[in-house]
């Protein structure tokens, strides 16, 4: 057989170069991250020490790590608890049909198209210590008698950090349960609908059992994006008042890029793959479903 | 009733998405008496323009700041990482969908999840990378790393789309006496050209919002990118230009935005993993 009809060849030949990139550029520095996390590498220098765990041992003894560490876990729950409730809520608004319903998309979905960074920037304006608009709307309808510096305070500093990343996640979230919503067989919706069910017993019994697949796929990318994200606390915070703020992708840029040392940067980022671990396991448990649900529906 | 709870819904979620966007409209455009009056003053409303808008801010950003030069640099940054993607991603997608037999859809798995590890991961041993390659602090280094965000999940999107693509004719042309290759340059472009548009049109959007590896990489000012040189550079001295860095931010969003409008349900495709059928 020639060349040109060998499927086998022309399959490789085409998925060779995509495969080379990613095992290269995203394979090799995957575990050179974990071989730096070893070592007693700095910037400076091109050789790899190795050091043991001493890296380890030295962030797990760090009040700033595991601060850190504990900012990641609150940052990322906290938010993605505001996704879940925001996203299921808006996409019960948005399936139904209104006018402006166009408008009101692109409205909804500015805050996933923005760039991050430029989103930070505004929010760092929005609750700027002395012209924050919401403290001026809050004392003006009389909720607010003092004043909130709201990022200079880590706990209102990191509510303020909560609320920008639930804020630019939901849009995203709300496409997907929409796009759930949709696929939803009409006739299991109908036929609940006949025998009685009002709008809270559909929704609770019939529809987010049926989203929950989907649900959790929103949820899980809202995690990674939220809990790798450098952009919005470096921005707002920086990490600071005093280190109070740092979320682990923060810290790793500001001691393994800022303060050069290499090492320990990288075993900072290191404590970032229990999260995808643990993501990419119910990610996969969640298309295996989704397989076996199309399977079925085949035969 | 139950009309008038839908819409004022509607309007409150619209009014979150939206109140930041707002706040940079109205702080372009404002005049800096009018803007820079303290939130204590509770009888200086600062949600209107109170004196008449000005172009004053815009003239600055165009005028005295290197955001064009931040436009120009991500422009060519984004025209060669699309060129790149587009040449790994589309045929390797195709191959996983036609080619690759059963073994197809677990190595598209595979390349998808790399798409998880992200670049606060990967910047430490790629900032070695990079000096080692002598491409610190050059548009390079960025050309070189951004297709790792790209390429695994265009990949994936295209896979999608080529399994989406009726089968018959690409089999009628291999009837009519194509080879199998000729098929694969002459027949399938055509066919998969939704895909491959969408495929640029994801690229450009994630090179316009990268922000972590511009941060690792460039350090100066004349080398940025928008979305790293508008928070960290258009800062003169210790003073924020809040009109100026405002209109910048709300020049870049709204095409952005525009394009996630046109594109939406092809990304969702992506994201969902057959978890949703459509």
């Amino acid at each position: 057989m020639k060349f040109a009809d060998r499927e086998d060849l022309l399959g490789a030949a085409m998925l060779g170069p995509a495969l080379a990139y990613v095992v290269l550029l995203v394979g090799v520095p995957f575990v050179l991250a974990i071989m730096l996390s070893f070592s007693s590498a700095t910037a400076g220098s091109l050789t790899l020490t190795w050091a043991g765990f001493r890296n380890y041992s030295t962030i797990l003894a760090d009040p700033i790590f595991l601060r850190s560490l504990r900012n990641t876990a609150i940052v990322t729950i906290g938010s993605q608890v505001l996704v879940i409730v925001l996203a299921t809520a808006a996409a019960q608004v948005f399936r139904a049909a209104f006018h402006g319903k166009r408008t009101a998309r692109f409205v909804l979905l500015l805050p996933w198209a923005v760039p991050v960074s430029l989103a930070a920037i505004a929010w760092t304006w929005i609750f700027d210590s002395t012209f924050s608009v919401i403290n001026w709307t809050l004392r003006v309808t009389g909720l607010l008698h003092g004043w909130l510096y709201w990022l200079g305070e880590p706990g209102l500093a990191l509510f303020a950090i909560i609320i920008v990343q639930a804020w630019r996640i939901f849009p995203f979230a709300t496409v997907i349960v929409l796009a759930g919503l949709s696929s939803i067989p009409q006739d299991v919706v109908e036929a609940s609908i006949v025998d009685g069910a009002g709008f809270w017993r559909r929704l609770f019994k019939v529809e987010l059992p049926l989203l929950l697949p989907v649900i959790a796929v929103a949820v899980l990318f809202g995690v990674v994006y939220t809990a790798t994200d450098l952009g919005v606390v470096y921005i707002l915070t920086g990490g600071g008042p005093a280190n109070t703020t740092h979320v682990l992708p923060t810290l790793a840029f500001q001691r393994g890029v800022l303060g050069a040392d290499l090492g320990q940067g990288a075993a900072i980022a290191v404590f970032l793959v229990p999260f995808l671990i643990v993501v990419a396991v119910l990610m996969l448990r969640v298309a295996r479903r989704a397989e076996i649900g199309a399977g079925g529906k085949a035969r | 009733m139950k009309r008038v709870g839908l819409y004022v819904a509607a309007l409150g979620f619209m009014a979150f998405a939206g109140f930041p966007f707002y706040w940079m409209f109205i702080t372009a455009f404002k005049q800096n008496r009018d803007l820079y009056v303290g939130a204590f003053d509770t009888h200086h409303v600062p949600w209107i323009f109170n004196d008449p808008p000005t172009f004053e801010h815009v003239r600055l950003l165009f005028g005295q700041t290197d955001f064009l030069r931040w436009v120009a640099n991500t422009l060519l940054v984004i025209v060669a990482v699309v060129i790149i993607t587009v040449v790994l991603a589309v045929p390797a997608g195709y191959s996983l969908a036609r080619l690759a037999g059963r073994w197809g859809g677990r190595l598209g798995m595979g390349i998808f999840f790399t798409y998880l590890i992200p670049p606060t991961l990967l910047f430490i041993p790629f900032s070695r990378v990079v000096a080692l390659l002598g491409l610190q602090n050059s548009l390079g280094a960025l050309i070189l790393v951004y297709p790792t965000i790209t390429v695994p999940f265009c990949t994936w999107l295209v896979m999608g789309f080529v399994r989406s693509v009726p089968w018959d004719i690409e089999e009628q042309a291999m009837i009519d006496g194509y080879s199998r290759l000729a098929v694969i340059l002459r027949i399938a472009p055509r066919l998969i050209l939704p895909g491959i548009l969408t495929v640029v049109v994801f690229t450009f959007t994630l090179v316009m919002q990268e922000f972590v590896y511009a941060l690792t990489f460039i350090s100066s000012v004349d080398r940025m990118t928008v979305s790293l040189g508008v928070p960290i550079a258009l800062v003169r001295g210790d003073v924020y230009h809040w009109g100026s860095l405002m209109a910048a931010a709300l020049f870049t969003s709204i095409p952005l935005a525009v394009l996630y409008n046109l594109f939406i349900d092809r990304f969702i495709q992506g994201f969902t993993m057959g978890a949703v059928k459509g």
